[in-house]
């Protein structure tokens, strides 16, 4: 094999003379430079949203709050940092693809299953939440639990199905939903408290609570028939308003034009009272003369716009033979 | 011995010795147990303290276990119900090595035990269910729905349904089953939930019609509650009118009546002066106005008016 290669002429090139150093000189600062080393190797820093697990040899020794700290070096002391003060979340029924101003948000198979659920009426209902937490003891969350977070997320599902399975169907979809976010959130952290898990729930917050594809329209026509009895409602109270005003009105005129007849009525006997008083107060004084010309003027009134006259002599008895009636009437 | 063989057999003394202690050393950690096997026999207890450890090298061996809680996952289970409603059911469990010991002796590994851990748990969760009606594995308490305005007569038989244990109580069934037989191979069941009950597909499309049927139910009685209520309202409407309408009828037949009877009494006061007086009177305006040009008046020269044309009378 090796004769495949060309001869290559290897040339170590010539070093410069270096200035002569003493041995001990040397040494001491070879050592200096490996203390240093391992002086730096033990430095580390703890962000103010963590917190600092150091172990000894495996052991759990201790924990650091956030700042610049020393542990044994060469791996004597290891150490873990964990978000204490980071507000972890986690999504079920969903998943966020893309947060920012317009996150994205998808539902794959797996997510799909944690949502269906059964409430306590038997329906079936598909119920999307997030969980608010944040880790509460390092200690436990390292050394107490395996898979913290995945036994976290079985909790959530358990706690969620038991809370809700003991609720009806309208009590998620509407009047309930506050309380059962608290509800679930307590169980949630008992169970926490019982799993020794280290964690401390913050919030539960049920996102789209929706019933299945296949019913949801007979969901949303329950919506429409709730609008529609409302509008039904809210015509009928319109021709309420629209009729009682002005009926009332209607009614107020009439009451008037009344008291104005009685006004009127009551004036107009005032008036001809007063009248036929006064008539017959001069009256009194001289009553045959007064009748004689009260007649008179009447009668001559009268007679002027009278058209026809006819005058019989008192002994005359029958007239009729005289006139032709039907005649007269068809001029 | 010269200095430089002795320098070598140091080194080499040396080197053994850490190799020797390299072996004898081990350390434990935080999540760790430990059993200690000479030639495959275990020797002694465990050990559950983290840190360092020593033994015997080469021939004693550490064998590591977890002293952490564990998972575990049953699969999905279509398991009929006592009431016969086929559904899925899945469960879950955390549990620990508690007799590292037996736990090496029974099942080797974790990988054994989730095996057994399969059967047990599964066995008792199928056995649970089927012995349970649907209506216990959902709900957890007999507490009452709240009655929102939606809540009509529903199917009452099977939703209205006393519980007798509940979810939460089948589960602790479940735990203590399992957990009885669990330390045979040195492992502690903490907790089984039921995490998921679903129906299985067939059911659920008849779960579905019932919703749907329930649902239209809901939509009729609102639908028909707002011509109810609508119709109401309108008769509500129409009596007040003719309240209004007949009110104002009887004030102003009062109030005209009232007047009449005041002219009345005005007119009957001033013609009582003189009711003959007031007949003349009134006859002579009545001729005024009732006599026209297109009457015709016959009067005999024997009349009150005319008999002065023929004779002075006197």
């Amino acid at each position: 094999m090796s004769q495949e290669f060309p001869n290559i002429e290897f040339r170590i090139p010539k070093m410069p003379k270096l200035p002569k150093i003493p041995a001990k000189a040397i040494q001491i600062g070879l050592v200096a430079i490996v203390a240093l080393v391992i002086l730096a190797s033990g430095f580390y820093t703890v962000s103010p949203d963590e917190m600092g697990v150091i172990q000894r040899f495996g052991k759990f020794v201790r924990l650091t709050d956030p700042g610049l700290h020393f542990k044994l070096p060469f791996g004597i002391e290891a150490l873990t940092k964990v978000p204490v003060q980071q507000q972890l979340k986690q999504e079920f029924g969903f998943r966020t693809t893309r947060p920012g101003i317009h996150s994205e948000f998808a539902v794959p198979a797996d997510a799909a299953k944690e949502a269906v659920m059964l409430t306590g009426d038997l329906n079936v209902l598909n119920v999307e939440w997030i969980v608010q937490y944040k880790i509460k003891d390092p200690y436990k969350f390292l050394f107490k639990m395996r898979e913290a977070q995945a036994t976290f997320r079985d909790m959530n599902e358990a706690v969620v199905r038991r809370v809700i399975g003991d609720n009806s169907v309208d009590e998620v979809l509407t009047t309930g939903r506050d309380r059962l976010a608290h509800e679930v959130r307590d169980e949630l952290q008992k169970l926490c408290n019982a799993y020794e898990i280290g964690i401390d729930v913050l919030q539960l917050i049920f996102q789209d609570i929706n019933p299945p594809d296949q019913v949801k329209p007979s969901f949303n026509d329950v919506n429409e028939s709730l609008q529609e009895r409302e509008r039904k409602i809210n015509e009928a109270w319109a021709e309420y308003n629209n009729e009682i005003p002005k009926a009332t009105g209607v009614a107020e005129q009439a009451i008037r034009s009344a008291e104005g007849y009685a006004t009127e009525r009551v004036n107009n006997a005032k008036g001809d009272a007063s009248r036929f008083t006064a008539v017959y107060q001069s009256y009194a004084q001289a009553p045959l003369v007064t009748r004689k010309r009260l007649y008179l003027e009447t009668m001559n009134e009268v007679m002027q716009k009278i058209g026809k006259k006819i005058i019989m002599d008192g002994s005359q008895k029958n007239l009729l033979p005289l006139l032709n009636l039907n005649e007269e009437v068809k001029k | 011995m010269s200095a430089k063989t002795r320098n070598i057999l140091l080194i080499v003394v040396a080197l053994a010795a850490v190799i020797v202690l390299a072996d004898a050393v081990f350390i434990v950690n935080e999540t760790n147990q430990v059993i200690i096997t000479q030639f495959g026999e275990p020797i002694g207890g465990a050990i559950v303290t983290a840190g360092v450890h020593l033994k015997m090298p080469f021939i004693q061996k550490a064998n590591y276990f977890e002293k952490r809680w564990l998972e575990w996952e049953g699969d999905a289970n279509q398991i009929p119900t006592k009431d016969k409603k086929y559904i899925w059911v899945e469960t879950y469990c955390r549990w620990r090595i508690s007799n590292p010991l037996v736990f090496f002796q029974r099942v080797q590994d974790e990988r054994g035990a989730q095996s057994r851990l399969d059967d047990i748990v599964d066995g008792e969760a199928r056995n649970a269910v089927a012995n349970y009606d649907l209506i216990e594995l959902v709900r957890s308490s007999n507490r009452v729905f709240e009655q929102s305005e939606e809540a009509v007569a529903k199917d009452a038989s099977e939703v209205l349904a006393k519980i007798a244990l509940g979810r939460d109580k089948i589960a602790k069934i479940i735990l203590e089953k399992a957990d009885k037989i669990t330390p045979e191979f040195g492992v502690e069941i903490k907790d089984v939930q039921i995490k998921r009950v679903n129906y299985v597909d067939e059911v659920q499309k008849k779960v579905f019609e019932r919703m749907i049927a329930e649902r239209q139910r809901i939509a009729s009685k609102y639908r028909s509650e707002g011509d109810g209520k609508s119709a109401e309202i309108r008769g509500q409407k129409e009596k007040e009118l003719k309240r209004i309408q007949s009110e104002a009828y009887r004030k102003a037949q009062e109030v005209m009546g009232k007047a009449d009877a005041e002219a009345t009494r005005i007119y009957a006061a001033a013609y009582n002066l003189d009711p003959e007086l007031y007949q003349f009177l009134k006859t002579l305006e009545s001729y005024r106005t009732s006599l026209a040009k297109d009457t015709w008046l016959i009067l005999s020269t024997d009349s009150e008016f005319l008999k002065f044309l023929k004779s002075s009378g006197r």
